[in-house]
């Protein structure tokens, strides 16, 4: 009776993972259709405006409208590239410089204090003189999306480096590593997880950072979308822009996710897989 | 009279050939608040080729800077260490050192740490590959080869430790406590195994451990340090004959080997 349930449960278990694995399997498209199902209830049963919460159903007849017309692939275009550059800049930056204030506590004492002052300035506060300085083209985008990826990116490498143990800094000594051997046979793959870690804020952190330059001044992108539609009183292309944003944050952070994934196989518990 | 030998063999061309190490009056004392803290003071002594020696004493009597000196991994204060006729300034690759703890890569399999070594000389291929599997074996861990190290319990990740520090091979093999962390029975079982490895791989060892009845079953010789900062108090021979088991621990030349020590650091504290 007991092996019976044995196999019965190691049966589901080959099938669908581990339990935790099947409740989040069945959670979330459930709950993703009660919301939808709740949001359809509130706009056919009750008097809000379709410009106030347009219904799912008109959100999905824009998205199809706006792809027709090529204007929603055009601004996420242009918001995809900012992202990507900024999350490039602001990582390639933060890497390094964090690299170099791991190892020189000199250069951590000179610099900390700015870096930390920096972090307490809103980006949304020096969007407008980024944009004074650079224009209002993709750059100062890029820019600002770089800056708001740059802090955790640069916290997590610093951790990350200095978490390498002592112990396997001797070691590599003691064989007679070369500072290059020692960089990318030890710290890069003993800093991969924070570091991963903090790619992962960043990848979120761009999108916003793209949006809020565009917010401020520019004539395409998602972001200027946005504010285009809510000036027409087109609430249903602002939930279709929104939901974009949503789906280009969330890939981003599934590719780094994955790339986690296949990075860090020996960190795997065999028993969860 | 010890001190004055040592010296004189400081130089190469009187170095007996059977002598591989010669240490001469170590001291290291680190920088502190106070005019700075000595840790070793004036230790001597020279290894023999494919010798065994433990080195015991109390925790916290500079066994592991020893070590670390010895390995070339920190300077001396004072002294020389020379290692096959050449002074140690920077860790060497004849020299092979394990740590306390298994101190392995955990994003490499098994296979993949103990070729390190190799790896950083830039060497690979199917000789690598040979030799590695070879020290596997030696090690008795076959079909663990690509095992990530989150998998292995604490004696088999030693047992990698000290098959990593055995791929190049070493004429010096330095290990600090290396079964220091390991429960009673492990400890038992892999002091048995690296008698076993010794044996097979013709090394000369130095060992720090801080149980007496491991370093009398190991060693040809034992010397003991007194507590901060550490002397030579005790430097003997152990002339049990191999081969050695633990039941010999019962013997009676064995616990007089084992009364001297205890007596030696018990004398100091």
């Amino acid at each position: 009776m007991s092996t019976a349930r044995k196999n019965l449960s190691s049966f589901a278990a080959t099938l669908f993972g581990s339990r935790s694995r099947v409740i989040y399997l069945i959670s979330v498209p459930f709950t993703l259709f009660a919301i939808f199902l709740l949001w359809e209830g509130i706009t056919r049963y009750t008097a809000v405006p379709e410009f106030i919460l347009p219904s799912p159903g008109s959100v999905w007849n824009r998205f199809i409208s706006s792809i027709e017309d090529g204007s929603l692939p055009k601004h996420t275009i242009t918001t995809f590239t900012e992202v990507l550059g900024g999350l490039v800049l602001g990582i390639f930056v933060a890497a390094n410089l964090g690299y170099v204030l791991a190892k020189s506590e000199t250069a951590e004492r000179v610099l900390a204090p700015y870096i930390v002052a920096s972090q307490s300035i809103p980006v949304v506060a020096i969007a407008p003189l980024l944009i004074i300085w650079f224009g209002s083209g993709q750059i100062s985008k890029i820019l600002i999306s770089a800056l708001i990826v740059f802090f955790p990116v640069l916290v997590n490498t610093i951790v990350a480096v200095r978490s390498v143990p002592e112990d396997l800094r001797d070691l590599m000594r003691s064989l007679r590593a070369t500072s290059i051997q020692i960089f990318t046979k030890l710290e890069l793959p003993a800093a991969m997880p924070v570091l991963l870690g903090g790619l992962k804020i960043g990848a979120t952190l761009s999108v916003i950072g793209a949006v809020v330059g565009e917010f401020v001044a520019a004539d395409e992108g998602l972001g200027f979308l946005i504010n285009l539609s809510r000036g027409m009183y087109d609430t249903a292309m602002v939930f279709v822009t929104v939901f974009t944003l949503v789906a280009m944050a969330l890939s981003l952070y599934t590719i780094v996710a994955l790339v986690e994934l296949k990075v860090l196989a020996w960190r795997k518990d065999p028993s969860e897989s | 009279m010890y001190k004055l030998l040592s010296q004189m063999n400081i130089y190469p061309k009187m170095t007996d050939i059977s002598e591989i190490l010669i240490a001469s009056d170590i001291s290291k004392s680190f920088p502190n608040g106070n005019g700075g803290l000595s840790v070793l003071e004036d230790v001597s002594f020279s290894l023999d080729s494919q010798e065994f020696l433990c080195i015991v004493g109390p925790s916290g009597c500079g066994k592991t800077t020893l070590l670390k000196i010895l390995a070339g991994l920190m300077i001396p204060s004072e002294g020389d260490v020379i290692f096959e006729g050449e002074r140690v300034i920077r860790p060497r690759r004849r020299i092979g050192f394990v740590f306390q703890e298994a101190n392995l890569m955990p994003w490499r399999t098994v296979e993949d740490n103990i070729s390190l070594p190799l790896e950083l000389q830039g060497q690979n291929g199917s000789e690598v590959h040979t030799k590695t599997t070879d020290l596997i074996e030696l090690v008795g861990l076959s079909s663990f080869e690509k095992t990530y190290p989150r998998d292995l319990s604490g004696g088999m990740a030693q047992r990698v430790a000290i098959a990593r520090a055995l791929i190049h091979d070493p004429d010096l093999l330095l290990l600090d406590e290396p079964f220091g962390a390991l429960d009673a029975l492990t400890r038992e079982r892999m002091a048995t195994e690296l008698m076993r490895i010794w044996g097979a791989q013709k090394v000369t060892v130095v060992m720090v451990t801080h149980s007496i009845s491991e370093a009398i079953l190991l060693a040809d010789r034992i010397l003991v340090l007194s507590p901060r900062p550490g002397k030579v108090t005790l430097d003997l021979p152990i002339s049990l004959t191999r081969p050695r088991d633990l039941s010999m621990a019962h013997t009676k030349e064995f616990g007089k080997l084992a009364s001297r020590i205890r007596a030696a650091i018990a004398n100091e504290e």
